[in-house]
């Protein structure tokens, strides 16, 4: 099909925040490598890291190659804070592991539920790249569930330490579903190519509850939680800047460089 | 009707519809699957399966099943109940691994950019 300037706009909002999520949270998963707390998970989450990284190169490559947006390189590694859509979830240092797998889990079922339904998205490009990672967000949503519940039953002060894990996580978690624009978002809706942040945040709770209810933590109740909203807008946390500092760094040495 | 000429078959009066069946002890036998060595130090490899009423004959099997004839150092026999899998529609969690050469030593090519760097050493003024 051929889309609008008005849908190009609003295709371009929505991956790049997809894009922008997936690539500071591989960085961040990244971190784990040589410090996991066992041999297994060091590679697991290094692993789970270089997929998102690989997502993230293919959504902006779809930017790059449909959209008329900038080089992946040079949009990844030399766009300033405040251009940058992500949400504040992934935002966060990696902090225990706890808080690690919480953010995983419920970053990863986020993931799983919009690849879903970006399946049967009329806009191909992403219908396409949803087909080829489906398998890959099976497994980090297996891995993740796995996890959940093997902590949750190892004991009072394990359980206790993911209670409170997903206490602090979830909140940043609802970010994720931060709405565009009111225009943006009917577009997108009309336009068939996804149907909106709310019914994803929906399905995203019925796809959570029942493994959290299976680990027994009790999920915060959703009408009391403040999202932590403002990262698809240019507004983040403060750990985002020292982060991209150090990703870019050995690129922002010789942008032009040929590696 | 005609008793089957499988003598496993009478022994459990599989043939004989209506009949009670009784099961004694040693008579429910179970698959082991095996695995063969080669050579000491190296993986044990799947090749089969055999039924045994217990792992002590199923070993006896396996060896006579499938260490008769290559080299062999050793054999091991699991049940296979007690192996777990992937279920076959989860085929598709492996599916991108080939594309992703970065995972492997192989997938950087830079002998190439050392030996000139190498050799632009070598070509260097000694200070």
């Amino acid at each position: 099909m051929t889309t609008s300037l008005n849908t190009d706009i609003a295709v371009t909002d929505l991956i790049t925040k997809m894009a922008d999520d997936e690539l500071i949270i591989g960085h961040r998963n990244s971190e784990w490598t040589g410090l996991g707390p066992v041999m297994e998970e060091d590679i697991a989450f290094s692993s789970m890291a270089q997929d998102k990284i690989g997502h993230a190169l293919a959504l902006y490559t779809i930017l790059h190659e449909q959209l008329q947006g900038a080089d992946p390189d040079q949009f990844a590694f030399m766009r300033e804070a405040s251009a940058f859509k992500c949400c504040h979830l992934v935002e966060l240092p990696i902090g225990d592991y706890d808080f690690s797998l919480m953010r995983h889990f419920l970053f990863d079922h986020a993931e799983a539920v919009r690849y879903r339904h970006l399946l049967q998205s009329s806009y191909t490009p992403l219908k396409q790249l949803s087909q080829k990672v489906k398998g890959e967000l099976k497994y980090h949503t297996l891995h993740a569930n796995a996890w959940l519940l093997q902590l949750c039953r190892a004991g009072a002060d394990s359980h206790a330490r993911m209670q409170a894990a997903l206490d602090t996580c979830f909140p940043l978690a609802c970010g994720i579903f931060e709405p565009a624009a009111d225009e943006v978002e009917a577009l997108l809706i009309a336009e068939a190519i996804y149907p909106g942040e709310e019914v994803l945040y929906n399905e995203w709770l019925d796809q959570i509850y029942p493994i959290l209810a299976q680990a027994g933590l009790n999920l915060p109740d959703v009408a009391q939680v403040r999202p932590a909203y403002g990262g698809r807008g240019g507004q983040h946390t403060k750990w985002l800047v020292p982060m991209l500092n150090e990703m870019g760094a050995v690129f922002r040495l010789d942008p032009q460089a040929s590696w | 009707m005609s008793e089957s000429l499988d003598p496993r078959i009478n022994r459990l009066k599989l043939g004989n519809a209506g009949e009670v069946i009784k099961v004694e002890e040693g008579e429910n036998w179970q698959v082991y699957e095996v695995f063969h060595q080669e050579k000491r130090g190296a993986h044990h490899e799947h090749v089969g399966c055999v039924h045994a009423p217990d792992a002590q004959l199923a070993l006896v099997f396996a060896k006579e099943q499938f260490g008769r004839r290559k080299k062999c150092v050793n054999l091991w026999v699991v049940r296979s109940a007690d192996i777990l899998a992937f279920d076959a529609e989860d085929e598709d969690m492996f599916a991108n691994n080939i594309e992703k050469t970065y995972r492997d030593a192989s997938g950087f090519k830079v002998m190439d950019k050392i030996n000139k760097f190498k050799q632009a050493g070598k070509a260097a003024p000694q200070q």
